[in-house]
């Protein structure tokens, strides 16, 4: 199949890759760009594991071809912190037990990251609201809940 | 010795104290970092240099003959390596390994027949899984279709086409026996009463995020596999996977990765890492398997239990429970790759907290054009559950009785521990009372009753639900063949083990034995050798062992890594600190009677400073030989290796008279679920929900309470909503998560006030016991019965699971019409 040349800022480096047009964001991410801290659970747009931030927005990258991130700004888990200066919601999920298994937790993180942009103090129904399209199997939601609220706790007191 | 068996003496080592200094916090996870910042290793992360990928052509038959297959298409497409059919497959592997005796074949690749829609039909490894997926299109099969079985009832009388397996007999009936536990018709004789239902249990799956996946080599020089997988067991049995593939077992290594959950669907994987391994070989390179999400619900170990009870409770009028009869119609689907494991499970608390005195149990394993079971979450014990439940609501109705009132007269009594049930499996201990009144106290039911008499009034349906189940962990490995006709597979050992090491400057390094599959190992053996050497968890690295290096260990799975690596570390820290200690004794020049180990350090007992770090002595014992005494077990070095056996267990009785001691550890939770029924929606809100847990001495309150909560949503899954669900032609009509319907945050309870009562184990050490389950054995039945009370004025009765608003709606509209 023939390929498509596109260019693609990711974590904020920018990188030119010839991809054919089928080929799947996620795949792109995980395998041409070895960033494989973006999940893949259903691949096919429920479980919202494989969310990443699209010019500032949440996208499906399991639901997105690579050429449609054509001369976009693309964030993923990796770009957000490090273990040594990890992002307050990363510190969050870790002091309230936001994660089990650790699968859903990168599209949890992104989708987090995004409410708490666009909504510094969320109620608690505006955070089931923005989660409700992220599946976790293991924690019953209850602590991502929590973390989330710890977040923009951590966020307003610190700045981002 | 009574007929129910005898129970051993205990070999706890570590009594439960109320000093401790890192079991019982609720201490961060070991785990969480690299997964926060996206850097664990799960299988599909794995990459290897010239890794080709497979994909799988799928049946798209219920049951159908093989007439031909033509992969030629799919071998000429530019970048693929290899296309094998089952015909291929059969020249280079023997069938998958099962606990099933007499055993039922299952290729990993079927070869003349397909007997569920998914199974795999041919292979292909190809440059990528785009082109991979592109060759499975171009495999031309022709089927000649056979009568599709899809009723479990229906398969008890099977015959000709319709048998699956004619080569076990003209019957689809994998397994039948009938097993009777103490006088059930005496005991029946005497009751006035017998409560009769028939309950349905839907089958249902643990679908955790991340589905299998494998990364298989082969090594040609030296003749031997490699194969990195998410699967679990293989330190137990994982050379089964080297005999399927026809190597000997040291010429295998299996290698664990991160599993992004499991839930019991990763508990033993067979058909991923043979398949992979087998392409591997073919091709000369690292071929990756990651099933996609269609793979694995129609294919894979996810399914579970699928029962139907005729079950029969006798009792007094005056509300005595006396014996419990079940006839099980289990429908197994096509393959039996546990045996009926999970109906020897179903034995440990099948008379859930109650004094009943005898138990008789009919199985029919039925076989069926389905995906396999496998395990989730409970295996075979959560339906037990159910149904006891269900029964005891039932009775109570009947005679009158409050429900609450009811379960306190039957509970187990806490002096009656150990308790041996009729079946001859023990609850080491318990106290049923505490943790109902605990319960109850978190729930408000006084409160929400009068709330709900208010809502009535305003015609709106809110419900409560009580359910008190058992919470049994650890299991024993003759669950898995205890109901067998024919010897197998008769294992009776199912430890794990352990290696510690200090290295010489007294950081400390574990090696687990088993892998991370959404649990947490890392945590749980950091704090508790922190707590046996009196270190901080920060000094204490934690890795995972191949088969290579691997010590006998069982793996998670029946609520039992917490036990088993708390008593593998506990063996293992005793022998590094009695080292310590004779070191210590040495270079101080005093009496090891005289010494203790507190604080990172040797003291002399009342001599202030007279004392020795952990490191200044893990520094002595690796590199000043010379300044050691001439004694032969003093090698260079401070490590230790243990393999903790299960706690207490004992074979079945010959005569079968009792099943002996499998599943010993008993936990024990009360759920209490305040539900609002919309009658014109069928819709279920969750207003409160309740919920204590008796899991012993509790080694982590924040991990344990992710559990419940966790186990409690799926439990809330598997009431209302999830089912593997196939029509009349054995299509699976719930393939995707479209229509499989897992809870989303939306159809969770905001608050699981969830509460604890501790009573240790005698048996454990510390007393732990294990709580991994304990949220899906008491959700369902909770919530069933919260319903049940809603719709108390409309007459409805929950027999069966799930209940979707759809067919909430039927049994609502029939209620009204029976009414009117």
């Amino acid at each position: 199949m023939e390929r498509e040349t596109i260019s693609v800022t990711v974590n904020g480096r920018a990188y030119e890759r010839a991809v054919e047009p089928r080929r799947l964001l996620s795949d792109f991410l995980r395998e041409d760009l070895r960033l494989t801290g973006t999940h893949v659970g259903c691949e096919h747009g429920v479980c919202g594991s494989c969310t990443v931030m699209m010019d500032g927005v949440t996208a499906r990258s399991c639901l997105t071809f690579a050429v449609m991130a054509d001369g976009a700004e693309i964030e993923t888990i990796e770009g957000l912190g490090s273990v040594e200066a990890m992002h307050p919601v990363q510190q969050a999920f870790w002091e309230k037990h936001g994660l089990q298994c650790g699968f859903c937790t990168p599209g949890m993180l992104m989708t987090a990251v995004e409410l708490l942009k666009a909504n510094p103090d969320p109620s608690v129904d505006d955070i089931r609201d923005a989660i409700s399209g992220n599946l976790c199997r293991c924690t019953g939601y209850q602590t991502i809940v929590e973390s989330i609220q710890y977040a923009a706790k951590l966020m307003r007191e610190d700045g981002p | 010795m009574t007929e129910r068996g005898h129970i051993p003496e205990s070999r706890q080592r570590e009594k439960p104290r109320a000093d401790l200094q890192w079991i019982g916090k609720s201490m961060k996870r070991v785990e969480d970092p690299r997964l926060l910042v996206g850097k664990g290793i799960y299988a599909d992360d794995i990459n290897e240099p010239e890794m080709a990928h497979a994909a799988v052509l799928r049946s798209p038959h219920a049951h159908a003959r093989i007439v031909s297959i033509d992969v030629s298409k799919a071998q000429e497409l530019p970048g693929v390596l290899c296309a094998m059919t089952g015909a291929d497959a059969a020249k280079v592997c023997d069938p998958l390994p099962t606990w099933a005796s007499p055993p039922v074949l299952q290729a990993v690749i079927a070869d003349d027949r397909v007997r569920h829609v998914g199974e795999a039909v041919a292979a292909v490894a190809a440059v990528d899984r785009y082109i991979a997926e592109d060759a499975c299109d171009l495999i031309e099969v022709e089927y000649e279709p056979l009568p599709p079985v899809v009723d479990p009832e229906e398969a008890l009388t099977s015959t000709g086409d319709a048998v699956l397996h004619p080569e076990r007999g003209d019957t689809n009936i994998g397994l039948e026996r009938k097993l009777t536990f103490g006088p059930v018709e005496e005991d029946f004789a005497a009751a006035d009463l017998v409560i009769e239902r028939r309950i349905r249990w839907p089958r249902s799956g643990g679908q955790p995020l991340e589905t299998v996946g494998a990364v298989a080599s082969f090594d040609d020089g030296a003749g031997r596999f490699t194969i990195q997988c998410n699967t679990s067991m293989y330190n137990y049995c994982g050379w089964m996977i080297a005999s399927t593939l026809r190597v000997a077992p040291h010429k295998l290594n299996i290698v664990p990765t991160l599993a992004g959950g499991s839930f019991g669907s990763k508990m033993f994987v067979h058909k991923v890492p043979v398949l992979a391994a087998v392409l591997a070989r073919a091709v000369g390179r690292p071929v990756k398997f990651m099933e996609d999400r269609i793979d694995n619900t129609t294919s894979c170990d996810n399914h579970a239990s699928d029962r139907v009870y005729y079950a029969k409770l006798a009792l007094k009028r005056d509300g005595t429970l006396l014996s419990l009869k079940t006839r099980i119609i289990d429908d197994y689907g096509a393959y039996l790759q546990f045996g009926v494991g999970q109906h020897g499970n179903a034995l440990s608390q099948c008379v859930g907290p109650y004094r009943i005195n005898s138990v008789e149990v009919d199985l029919a394993a039925v076989l069926t054009n389905k995906c396999q079971q496998g395990a989730y979450r409970g295996f075979g014990s959560e339906v037990a559950n159910f149904v006891i439940e269900r029964l005891v609501d039932a009775a109570a109705d009947e005679l009158g009785i409050d429900r609450i009132a009811l379960r306190r007269q039957n509970f187990i009594q806490p002096d009656q521990f150990p308790y041996l049930i009729p079946t001859g499996n023990m609850y080491d201990s318990g106290n049923y009372q505490a943790v109902l009144d605990e319960t109850l106290k978190l729930a408000d039911l006084e409160g929400w009753r009068a709330k709900q008499a208010e809502a009535r009034k305003e015609g709106r349906y809110i419900g409560i639900g009580v359910a008190t189940c058992q919470e049994r962990s650890v299991f024993s490995a003759t669950e898995f063949w205890m109901w067998n006709l024919e010897p197998g597979v008769e294992w009776t050992s199912s430890p794990d083990g352990v290696s510690v090491k200090i290295d010489p400057t007294g950081k400390a390094f574990v090696t687990l034995h088993s892998p991370f599959w959404g649990n947490s190992p890392e945590t749980v053996a950091a704090q508790v050798l922190a707590e046996q050497l009196t270190i901080d968890p920060a000094d204490i690295e934690i890795t995972y062992s191949d088969t290579d290096q691997g010590l006998n260990s069982t793996g998670p799975g029946g609520s039992r890594f917490t036990v088993m690596v708390t008593g593998a570390i506990v063996g293992a820290a005793g022998k590094i600190r009695e080292k310590l200690l004779r070191i210590a004794a040495h270079l101080m020049e005093a009496d090891v009677r005289d010494l203790t180990l507190q604080d990172g350090a040797v003291h002399v007992k009342g001599v202030l400073d007279m004392k020795m770090s952990i490191a200044e002595l893990a520094d002595k014992a690796h590199y000043y030989r010379l300044s050691m005494p001439e004694d032969l077990d003093l090698t260079s070095g401070l490590d230790a290796t243990y393999v903790y056996d299960h706690p207490v267990t004992t074979l079945p009785d010959p005569d079968e008279r009792h099943m002996g001691i499998f599943y010993p550890i008993m936990g024990h939770s009360c759920h209490i679920p305040v539900v609002e029924v919309d009658v014109e929606t069928g819709q279920v809100h969750f207003l409160h929900y309740a919920a204590v847990h008796d899991c012993g001495t509790m080694v982590n309150p924040m991990t344990l309470e992710g559990h419940i909560r966790g186990g409690t949503v799926n439990g809330i899954g598997t009431a209302l909503f999830e089912e593997f669900s196939y029509d009349e032609a054995g299509q699976l009509t719930t393939a995707l998560w479209t229509d499989y319907l897992i809870p989303t945050i939306k159809e969770s309870p905001a608050d699981i006030v969830v509460g604890h009562v501790e009573t240790p184990s005698p048996f454990t050490e510390y007393g732990v016991k294990g709580g991994g389950e304990g949220g899906r054995m008491g959700g369902p039945p909770a919530i069933a019965a919260a319903i049940e009370d809603a719709l108390k004025p409309l007459g409805v009765t929950i027999d069966s699971l799930p209940l979707p608003p759809s067919k909430l709606r039927a049994l609502i509209r029939d209620a009204q019409a029976r009414a009117a």
